[in-house]
């Protein structure tokens, strides 16, 4: 008896809440998947980072009602940073809305590198912001995937030359000593290659340490690291709670924490603050700064946040996680509108489109100012041949309360990275047997052009 | 009153040994398998037959293999992370260097590799159990996955260590056009890689382990499978009887580690498309143990029903809860409202019955032949 009522009560719900959840199709609205985490050891970055997109979403909705009047509607799916659950997600989300999913954006290596495939076949544009597979950022072999700004080697150019400009010059750098410390996942082997080949380019020495998953037990590394081989400097290439132990067990040896340079996922608040006084002097690489002192930010504060209508809880706005989240969201609406430029408003646009705009994505210094985030992001400008689009790197020092930015903007070092890239997707492209673009495609992406 | 058997008389020894002894049984199995091997492909949703349906089966396949082990042989393994990569990367390797090999038999032989992994790791049973053993074949969890991590070649020298699955056909390259085997083509279809279709994966996925599962439950129902049980019961009692402990041990991780080396290779050629050892790691070992405590430990259905809990729950809770919720509940809680309730789930259906679901399954079963008349 209690089971038919308890069933009757669920039935009686589904049917009263059901047209709620129909959406109106009198609009034209475009969709975007959001392959969360708000759960799991990665949530700080998860939340943060999506906090980020929603709110500008939110912000163009409520403000221009969209983007050439289309309306932006998105639905989350959780992942907790679990590759399984992120296929599942991406599989679920993938035809929803008018035209399917416009851009996934997985803000995970992992998850990335399962989404390649599957994406490509299903002409759906990955980004992957600053992180993913290094070698798509070739994209006559990668049509679909765009390690937008800096990809991972890149980035890690530009540590070096921070490195080397610390030591008083990159010839300095011989018979130096670099320990690698890395997340044992794809996302921390990624930059193993391009060390090696510095450190042969540099005469420096380099020794890779893994720390497993989730990076909570990192006691014999860090003894074995700093005690024994003793390195002149250590590279954190953590992420999550990798991060603070880190910190904290240099601190526990005795290592200097400004002679440790980490990557941009191991650069925010939430990487630094658990490790109290341990992390003062650690610098971190990001490709763009902390803080809520942008004109796009503070209008967000006021037109989203002011109405209730925000993603995140307003003390974390401005923090590094939810500013990389704003300039994905910022990345993806210049594409749309690159995109709507070329295949009309008013109407949503299919996965391809959304590619050719992200191919012809050009976000000059001018744009960024109109946008309101002057000096919150670099200019990007991508192109066939080039998916990353050419993103620079700014390093930043924690003093215990924020992050300050210490250096200009640092390029990276493309003669080095660019070969490797090259080489690395034309193996992918043979062991996969993929016909590299080499001409103008009917969408009217220009692969002629290489520089 | 349905489920009534009498009148059903068994008048051949065939008969009496039949897996399903009950018409009934026998009835609802076949509609059953007819529904998972037509209905699917029918409806031809991707979301379906991908990450539910697929991966369900992957997993039941690892929680039969290590239900074998640990259920019917009692030996408690840690270790079916590191043997499913075993069978994922050998079978990676032969896809990718012996491309004439038909994938199924790729499979298969990343199964034998893992077996033959396993045997290794079995030995330290033979002289420790319980808890003992559990920490030694968390060390074959730890040493697998070390490997696959360092040697490069295992995955090809990728930079990031991922192994992504080569298309390859049911057949080989033979059978394809102009091959020597080139009048098989037109039934060679593409199971792995990008290009083959969701329905042939799914349906490559279920042969195999229609024909595991049964190959399994008839094992377990002969000799092997009862000096299993006598091990797990008691092992001196069963030395004594004249059960030889080393074969019979062996033999368990052998099989358990074939099932999961099977499970491992279609996770990665018919699941997901490419692996790395973050998909083998420690908490996939205790996932799979977890599936099969839940399940029911010694049952084969039971591994099936473990992994459908383990798997399948969170994806209904997460999407019930992001259309229940939406709008009047704020992310974070409806994220984290699954755990609670996932969690909430696991203790009720332990406290309701410590035995799995392979029990409830069977008290349900025996009530139901009673009702609508309970004596």
């Amino acid at each position: 008896m209690r089971v038919r009522k308890l069933l009757l009560s669920l039935v009686a719900s589904a049917c009263v809440l059901s047209p709620i959840t129909v959406t109106q199709a009198a609009e034209a609205e475009q969709f975007f998947p959001m392959l969360v985490y708000r759960t799991g050891p990665y949530a700080a970055g998860g939340s943060g980072f999506f906090g980020g997109i929603e709110d500008y979403y939110t912000l163009l909705n409520l403000r221009d009602g969209g983007i050439g009047d289309v309306k932006l509607t998105y639905e989350e799916c959780e992942t907790a940073y679990n590759s399984d659950r992120g296929v599942e997600c991406y599989e679920r989300l993938k035809s929803k809305g008018p035209t399917g999913a416009t851009v996934v954006q997985p803000l995970s290596t992992g998850i990335t590198y399962r989404l390649i495939e599957r994406a490509t076949a299903d002409k759906i544009p990955v980004m992957s912001m600053g992180y993913g597979r290094t070698d798509a950022s070739d994209g006559r072999v990668f049509p679909w995937i765009f390690p937008i700004v800096t990809n991972y080697w890149s980035q890690n150019t530009a540590k070096i030359k921070y490195i080397g400009m610390k030591e008083g010059g990159m010839d300095k750098l011989k018979g130096k000593k670099i320990a690698n410390l890395y997340h044992e996942s794809s996302y921390g082997k990624e930059t193993i290659p391009v060390l090696d080949n510095q450190a042969k380019k540099y005469g420096f020495e380099v020794k890779h340490y893994p720390v497993p998953h989730p990076g909570l037990d990192q006691k014999a590394t860090w003894l074995q690291m700093a005690r024994q081989y003793k390195p002149d400097w250590v590279i954190l290439r953590g992420w999550g709670v990798m991060n603070p132990t880190a910190l904290k067990e240099a601190q526990r040896v005795g290592f200097p924490a400004k002679k440790i340079v980490g990557v941009w996922w191991s650069g925010a608040e939430e990487d630094v603050i658990p490790a109290g006084k341990a992390a003062v002097g650690y610098v971190a690489a990001g490709f763009h700064p902390s803080g809520a002192d942008f004109p796009v930010i503070q209008e967000i504060l006021d037109t989203v946040h002011g109405a209730g209508k925000g993603n995140i809880s307003p003390q974390r706005v401005g923090t590094i996680y939810y500013n990389r989240g704003l300039i994905a969201g910022i990345i993806t609406a210049e594409a749309m509108r690159t995109a709507q430029k070329k295949f009309g408003t008013g109407k949503s646009i299919t996965g391809e489109q959304m590619r050719w705009g992200m191919e012809n994505l050009n976000i000059s210094q001018a744009r960024i100012k109109e946008l309101g985030a002057e000096s919150l992001m670099s200019p990007v400008k991508v192109s066939c041949f080039d998916h990353e689009g050419g993103g620079a790197v700014k390093f930043q020092e924690w003093d215990g309360k924020k992050w300050n930015v210490i250096t200009d903007w640092i390029p990276t070092d493309q003669s080095i990275v660019r070969p490797m890239v090259e080489t690395s997707a034309a193996k992918y492209a043979k062991e996969k047997d993929i016909k590299t673009r080499s001409e103008k495609d009917s969408y009217g992406s220009d692969c002629t052009v290489t520089s | 009153m349905l489920y009534r058997e009498a009148g059903q008389f068994k008048t051949t020894y065939a008969a009496d040994q039949a897996i399903f002894p009950i018409l009934q049984d026998r009835w609802v199995f076949w509609g059953f398998l007819i529904i998972a091997f037509v209905v699917p492909p029918l409806t031809g949703s991707q979301y379906v037959m991908g990450p539910i349906l697929t991966q369900l089966l992957v997993f039941g396949l690892a929680a039969l293999g290590l239900n074998l082990l640990t259920g019917y042989a009692g030996q408690i393994s840690l270790g079916t992370g590191g043997f499913m990569a075993v069978g994922a990367y050998a079978c990676y390797n032969f896809a990718l260097r012996v491309p004439e090999l038909p994938l199924v038999v790729d499979i298969m032989l990343g199964g034998v590799c893992a077996a033959l992994v396993g045997i290794v790791f079995g030995l330290p049973s033979l002289r420790i159990k319980g808890f003992y053993l559990a920490v030694a074949t968390l060390a074959a969890q730890f040493f697998l996955t070390w490997i696959f991590d360092h040697v490069g070649w295992f995955t090809n020298y990728d930079p990031a260590g991922v192994a992504s699955a080569p298309s390859r056909t049911l057949l080989g390259s033979w059978a394809e056009e102009g091959g020597p085997l080139g009048f098989l083509a037109p039934i060679n279809v593409l199971v792995s890689g990008p290009r083959a279709t969701p329905e042939t994966k799914y349906l490559v996925t279920l042969a195999i382990i229609v024909v595991l599962a049964l190959l399994a439950k008839n094992m377990v129902r002969s000799s092997t499978g009862r000096a299993w049980m006598a091990i797990r019961d008691m092992d001196i009692a069963a030395e004594i009887i004249g059960i030889w402990p080393l074969r019979t041990k062996l033999l368990a991780f052998a099989v358990s580690s074939f099932y999961c080396g099977v499970a491992g290779a279609l996770y990665v050629f018919t699941y997901v498309g490419n692996a790395d050892t973050e998909a083998f790691d420690l908490a996939r070992s205790f996932q799979i143990l977890f599936m099969v405590i839940i399940g029911g430990l010694g049952s084969i259905l039971g591994s099936f029903l473990g992994a459908a809990f383990i798997v399948l729950l969170p994806v209904v809770l997460n999407i019930t809860a992001a259309t229940l919720g939406e709008g009047t509940l704020s992310s974070d809680t409806l994220s984290n409202l699954e755990l609670i309730i996932f969690g909430g789930a696991i203790i009720f259906f332990l406290i309701v019955e410590p035995n799995g679901f392979a029990r409830l399954w069977q008290i349900g079963k025996e009530k139901l032949r009673l009702w609508p008349f309970p004596h």
